[in-house]
C-alpha cells in the first residue's frame, strides 16, 4: 500500500482525536460536577464548639509545625467579659499566608483541640499580596443553627473538660450576651454580622 | 548554670577523692555532690529541684541513681561523693533507669498535661525530661487531683498548682535567697501544695525569679502569660538599664516588641538572679513614644523632619555658643554620655554639664573628681564576699541596688560578714542581711562618722582590717560633710570605698566626662596634660577646651540669673540648653529648674517620651530606648558592660547619632556619633592615671531648729518611676505608701498609734498612714518618689527639718 503523503497522514490524528471522549473539564461554568477528593487539602478552617465557643485556644503548636513559616498565632487570655473558647486561652490574632503555605496539613496534625482542619476549597486566587494572608474572621466555620457568636460565656456548670468530652451539645439561652457585644462584632466576617451564615 | 568560682589554691591536692561514675574514675574536690561530678563529666542526670546556688533538698527524686553498697537508689543531687565511691548513673544502671522512670510516672500522675495552653511549653525541664527519662505511657487510670487554676500568690505571680511537681524551688529561692519566705508548702501528700498566708501576698523584690526557675509551668508572670512561645523569641544578651547594679539579662523580643526579660547568668555580678524592676519594667519601651521631631512653631510644638528639625537646633546651639548647659540625666548608655560630653564642649564650646538629675551638691562634684571619676574596678561584689566588715552609709541596698543586697545576704548568711549600716531606720532589709543598725539622724551621718573616727576604737580596728569596704548611698550628696568624712575614713583606715549610685548611666557618665570639670576617663579639665590628650583625641585645639563649669544648683541659678546664689561664678548667662532624659521632678529644685526651662532663650531636648522638658522645649528629637541601641553600662564597681541592640531594626536612633547629625549641620568636626567610633574613642583615651583632685573637706553642717522633725527619705524599688509605668501588675507588689514614725516620736508628737499624718514644709505636705516602726528618735520617713509620696515637689529631701501633725487636714 501507497503511502500517503505526510500532510495527509497528520490530519489523522486530528480526525481521530474528534471521535475521542473530550477530558478538558469546563471550570467554572462546571466545577460542580468535579468535586474534589475527600481528603484534598485546601483552604484551612477555625471550627467552634456546638455553642459557637472557638476551639481554637492559641497555642501556636501550628505555627510551630509549619515549614513554611505561614502562620502567625497570638494568644490572650479569656476573661469573663470576653470569652472565645473555653478555658484560659484563646488566639487573639490568626493568620496564615497563603503565599506561603504548602498545604502539607502539618498544622492540622500538629493542633490539640482540632480547632484547625482544612476544607476542599482550592479557589485561592487574588489579584493582591495582602488579602491572601486570611485572618481569623476568614478562617472562622460559619455559625450553625444553635450557635451563639463569640464572645460569651460557657455552658452554665460545664468546664473546658466537659467541652472537650463532647458533652456540650449545643448553646443554651444562658449564654446570649447581654446587651451590646462590639468585641464579637469587630471580630466577625461581614456574612456573619448581617445574619446571613 | 553557676558554678561557683573556685580557684585553684583553694583546693588542696590532698583534699581530692576519687570517685567512679559509669566506670569512669575521676579526681574531685571532697564533698562535691554526686550530680555535679557527672555534670562536670558530661553525664546528664534528670533534675528538677537541684539548682547550683540553692541548697539540695531532694524533694523531685528524679536524679535517683545508684551507688554501690547502698541497697536503693539515691538522689544524686544530696549525696556528697566519698573516696571511693563507685556510682552507677542510669547509663550504666538498670535500677537508676527503672527508678528515674518511675519517678517520672509519679511525677506525672497528677500533671494536668495542658502544655498547649501552659507558658512554659517549648521550654519546660518536665516536658523534656518526660521524653528523655520517662516511659512513653503511664499506667495511671484514675481521676487527676485538680485544683482551682490559676491563683494569685501575688499581682505580677499566678500559680497553677496542678503543675507543680513539688521540687520547692521556689520557696527555697524566697527563704534561702531573697530572705522573703513567704512562699510555703503546704499539706502533704496528694494535695501538697505551694501557697502563701492568707491576705499576706509574696510580694518580694526578687519573687519573678521563681517563676524563672520553676521546672514547670507552675508559676508564670500576669504580664507574659500567653504573649509568646519560645521560637517566636529573638533573645538578645543585655544589660538592666533600671539601677548600677549591672544585672545580666535576657530581653526576649516578638516582632519588635519586648515580651520578657529574664536573669542572665553573669557569675561575678548577678548570679542568675535579678530584680522585679528589672525583669518587669519594660512596658515603658513601646508605650507613648516620641514618633518623629518636633519643632515649636507660634508657641506649638509640630511634628518636623529631621532635617529642618538639624537646622533649627544647629542654629539655635550655634547662636548660644559658650552660652549653654547640658544636662543629660542619670539614664544615658556609657557611649551616650560620652557623645554629650564630648558635644558640649566641641560643638556648645561649654564646660556647663551636668548628669545629675536629683539631689546633688558641689562637694559630691567634687568627691566623684578625687575618688570615683575613671578609677578602675572595685570594690566588687567579690569583694564585698570576703570582706571582714561592711558599712554602709545612706545606703538601702534593697531599695536602691537589689543585687548588692543579694550578695550581702549571703556573705553574712554563709561568710559571716560583719554588716553595719548607718541609717535613720532601721528596715527588713537590715534583718534579712543581718545587719547591725547604727542609728543616726537624717543629716547627721557626716557628724556620726566623725565621731567613728574620733572616738570608735573598736569600728576603726574593724574598718582597718584588709578587705574592708565602705559603701555610700547617693542620698549622701545631700548631706554636707557626709562624703568627706566617708572619703576621710576610707583612707585613714585603709576601707575601700564604693560609691553607689542609683541610676544605670551614673558611673558611665561620670567616666564619660559628663560633669562639669571632669574631661573623658576622669581627668581634671583643668590639668595642661588631661587637657592635651583629650584635644588630641577630638581634633581641637587644647585652649579652645573649658576648663571648669558650672554644675547642679548653679547652672540653673545661672539659667534664672539669680547672682545671689552663683555669685562665686563669674557672670555668664546661659541662653541655650541641650536636655536629655531629665525628669524635672527628680531635681532638688524642681520648680527652680521648671522655671529656668521654660525661661532659657532656647531649649533642645532629646527624649523618648513626652515630659515636663518636652513640653516646653523649643525642638524635640525622638531618640532610641536603651533596648533599641547598642551601648554599655559601667556599674557601681566600675565594671563596663557593653550589650547590643535587643530590638533589631527599630527605626529609632540613638542620642550619640542625633548629637553627631546637629554637629554636621553646625559644620563641626564630631564623628559619625556611632556606637562603634565613641567606644573607640574612649578606648583610645583611656582612663586618667595623673594626679587627680584632692578629696573634699566640707564639714558637717550645724544641726538646727529643734521642735521640728528630722525627714529621712529615699526612693523605693518599686516607685512612681517614668521606666515603671504602665505595668499595674508590678506596681501593685509595691510597698505600701507610708510614713515610718518611732513611738516615741510618735507620743511626743501626740499621735496615736494608728491614722495618718500630715508632713509639711513651707512648700507643700504630704498625706501618709503612719506606722509604728524602728526609726531614730525625732525623725519621720517618707518614701521619696511612690504615689501620693513626692517629697521633692514639697521642698524637702533627706535631712529636710519638716513638721508632722496628725490626722489628716
Amino acid at each position: 500500500m501507497p503511502e500517503l503523503p505526510p500532510a495527509v497522514r497528520g490530519f489523522g490524528v486530528t480526525f481521530a482525536t474528534m471521535f475521542k471522549k473530550v477530558v478538558t473539564e469546563e471550570y467554572p461554568e462546571q466545577a460542580d460536577r468535579y468535586p474534589p477528593k475527600p481528603r484534598f487539602h485546601g483552604r484551612h478552617q477555625l471550627n467552634r464548639w456546638a455553642d459557637g465557643l472557638e476551639k481554637c485556644i492559641g497555642c501556636e503548636l501550628c505555627a510551630w509545625a509549619c515549614p513554611a513559616d505561614a502562620i502567625l498565632v497570638e494568644a490572650d487570655s479569656n476573661t469573663e467579659e470576653a470569652r472565645f473558647s473555653p478555658g484560659e486561652r484563646y488566639g487573639r490574632v490568626y493568620q496564615i499566608n497563603y503565599l506561603r503555605c504548602i498545604f502539607c496539613g502539618l498544622c492540622i496534625e500538629a493542633c490539640p483541640t482540632r480547632a484547625l482542619t482544612m476544607t476542599n476549597v482550592y479557589e485561592l486566587a487574588d489579584d493582591n499580596r495582602a488579602d491572601l494572608i486570611y485572618e481569623k474572621k476568614d478562617l472562622l466555620a460559619p455559625l450553625l443553627p444553635g450557635m451563639i457568636p463569640p464572645p460569651h460565656r460557657m455552658v452554665p456548670g460545664t468546664t473546658e473538660k466537659d467541652y472537650y468530652a463532647g458533652k456540650v451539645t449545643g448553646s443554651v439561652p444562658e449564654q446570649e450576651p447581654e446587651g451590646d457585644s462590639e468585641i464579637w462584632y469587630e471580630t466577625q466576617e461581614p456574612a456573619v454580622r448581617e445574619g446571613r451564615a | 548554670m553557676t558554678i561557683a568560682p573556685q580557684s585553684p589554691t583553694e583546693v588542696a591536692p590532698t583534699d581530692l577523692v576519687t570517685v567512679s561514675v559509669d566506670g569512669i574514675e575521676v579526681r574531685v574536690p571532697k564533698g562535691t555532690l554526686v550530680i555535679r561530678v557527672a555534670e562536670l563529666m558530661g553525664i546528664e542526670i534528670p533534675r528538677f529541684c537541684d539548682h547550683p546556688l540553692l541548697d539540695p533538698v531532694a524533694a523531685c527524686r528524679a536524679c535517683l541513681i545508684e551507688i554501690e553498697g547502698q541497697p536503693k537508689p539515691q538522689p544524686a543531687c544530696a549525696i556528697a561523693v566519698t573516696d571511693g565511691m563507685v556510682v552507677r548513673t542510669q547509663r550504666t544502671s538498670p535500677m537508676a533507669d527503672t527508678a528515674q522512670e518511675g519517678v517520672m510516672e509519679f511525677l506525672l500522675l497528677n500533671h494536668p498535661l495542658d502544655c498547649p495552653v501552659c507558658d512554659k511549653g517549648g521550654e519546660c525541664p518536665l516536658q523534656n525530661q518526660a521524653m528523655t527519662a520517662g516511659r512513653g505511657t503511664s499506667r495511671f487510670e484514675e481521676e487527676k487531683r485538680t485544683f482551682e487554676k490559676p491563683i494569685n500568690v501575688s499581682a505580677q505571680i499566678l500559680l497553677d498548682r496542678e503543675r507543680c511537681v513539688s521540687c520547692a524551688r521556689c520557696t527555697r529561692f524566697a527563704d534561702q535567697i531573697a530572705g522573703d519566705p513567704m512562699l510555703e508548702l503546704l499539706e502533704r501528700g496528694a494535695k501538697q501544695q505551694v501557697g502563701t498566708a492568707e491576705d499576706e501576698p509574696f510580694d518580694s523584690y526578687f519573687s519573678g525569679n521563681t517563676i524563672q526557675i520553676c521546672p514547670v509551668g507552675a508559676l508564670t508572670s500576669s504580664l507574659y502569660r500567653f504573649r509568646a512561645r519560645p521560637f517566636d523569641l529573638v533573645s538578645t544578651p543585655t544589660t538592666c538599664e533600671h539601677c548600677a547594679s549591672g544585672c545580666s539579662l535576657r530581653t526576649d523580643v516578638r516582632r519588635g516588641v519586648i515580651t520578657r526579660r529574664l536573669a542572665w547568668d553573669d557569675p561575678e555580678v548577678n548570679e542568675e538572679w535579678n530584680c522585679d524592676k528589672g525583669r518587669f519594667a519594660f512596658v515603658y519601651t513601646y508605650e507613648g513614644r516620641i514618633a518623629s521631631p518636633l519643632v515649636r512653631e507660634n508657641g506649638e510644638l509640630r511634628p518636623a523632619s529631621w532635617p529642618e528639625a538639624l537646622d533649627v537646633a544647629a542654629r539655635g546651639l550655634a547662636a548660644a555658643r559658650g552660652r549653654a548647659g547640658v544636662l543629660t540625666g542619670g539614664r544615658l548608655t556609657r557611649e551616650d554620655a560620652y557623645a554629650y560630653a564630648k558635644f558640649a564642649r566641641v560643638a556648645m564650646g561649654t564646660g556647663d554639664i551636668d548628669f545629675r538629675a536629683r539631689v546633688a551638691s558641689d562637694e559630691e562634684a567634687q568627691f566623684l573628681a578625687s575618688s570615683v571619676a575613671g578609677m578602675p574596678l572595685g570594690p566588687t561584689y567579690a569583694d564585698l564576699d570576703r570582706a571582714p566588715v561592711v558599712l554602709l552609709v545612706g545606703l538601702e541596698p534593697e531599695d536602691e541596688s537589689p543585687i548588692i543586697f543579694l550578695r550581702l545576704r549571703r556573705a553574712a548568711q554563709k561568710k559571716g560578714v560583719r554588716i553595719v549600716s548607718l541609717s535613720p531606720v532601721r528596715t527588713r532589709g537590715m534583718d534579712k542581711m543581718d545587719a547591725q543598725w547604727w542609728a543616726c539622724q537624717p543629716g547627721g551621718e557626716a557628724v556620726a562618722l566623725r565621731q567613728i573616727a574620733e572616738n570608735s576604737a573598736d569600728t576603726l580596728a574593724a574598718l582597718r582590717q584588709p578587705g574592708a569596704v565602705i559603701l555610700v548611698g547617693e542620698r549622701m550628696a545631700g548631706v554636707p560633710g557626709a562624703l568627706s568624712a566617708a572619703a576621710e575614713l576610707a583612707s585613714s583606715t585603709g576601707a575601700r570605698l564604693g560609691w553607689v549610685p542609683r541610676r544605670a548611666g551614673e558611673r558611665g557618665a561620670l567616666d564619660a566626662g559628663a560633669l562639669a570639670g571632669l574631661l573623658p576617663g576622669g581627668r581634671p579639665a583643668d590639668d595642661p596634660r588631661a587637657r592635651e590628650e583629650v584635644a588630641a583625641v577630638w581634633g581641637v585645639e587644647a585652649s579652645s577646651l573649658p576648663t571648669g563649669g558650672r554644675v547642679g544648683q548653679s547652672l540653673v541659678d545661672a539659667i534664672l540669673g539669680d547672682t545671689s546664689r552663683a555669685e562665686r561664678e563669674e557672670e555668664r548667662h546661659i541662653d541655650a540648653l541641650l536636655v536629655a532624659g531629665v525628669e524635672v521632678a527628680d531635681h532638688e529644685r524642681a520648680e527652680d529648674l521648671r522655671r529656668a526651662l521654660s525661661d532659657v532663650p532656647f531649649l533642645v531636648a532629646l527624649s523618648t517620651h513626652h515630659n515636663d522638658v518636652t513640653e516646653v522645649a523649643d525642638v524635640v528629637f525622638p531618640v532610641a530606648v536603651v533596648a533599641e541601641k547598642a551601648g554599655s553600662f559601667t556599674d557601681w564597681e566600675g565594671r563596663t558592660k557593653p550589650f547590643s541592640a535587643a530590638i533589631h531594626g527599630a527605626q529609632s536612633v540613638a542620642d550619640g547619632r542625633v548629637l553627631a547629625m546637629i554637629a554636621d549641620s553646625m559644620d563641626v568636626t564630631f564623628g559619625a556619633g556611632d556606637v562603634a567610633s565613641l567606644r573607640a574613642e574612649m578606648d583610645r583615651l583611656g582612663m586618667w592615671t595623673g594626679a587627680r583632685p584632692a578629696a573634699p573637706s566640707v564639714a558637717p553642717a550645724a544641726s538646727d531648729a529643734s521642735g521640728t522633725v528630722a525627714l529621712a527619705t529615699w526612693r523605693l524599688l518599686l516607685d512612681a518611676g517614668a521606666l515603671q509605668e504602665g505595668e499595674p501588675h508590678l506596681a501593685a507588689t509595691a510597698r505600701p505608701t507610708e510614713a515610718l514614725m518611732s513611738s516615741e516620736t510618735a507620743r511626743s508628737l501626740g499621735l496615736g498609734q494608728a491614722g495618718s499624718v500630715t508632713v509639711s514644709t513651707d512648700h507643700g505636705s504630704l498625706e501618709l498612714p503612719l506606722r509604728i516602726a524602728d526609726v531614730v528618735d525625732g525623725t519621720v520617713w517618707v518614701p521619696m518618689t511612690s504615689e501620693g509620696s513626692r517629697v521633692l515637689a514639697i521642698g524637702a529631701s533627706h535631712g529636710t527639718r519638716v513638721r508632722v501633725t496628725g490626722g489628716t487636714a
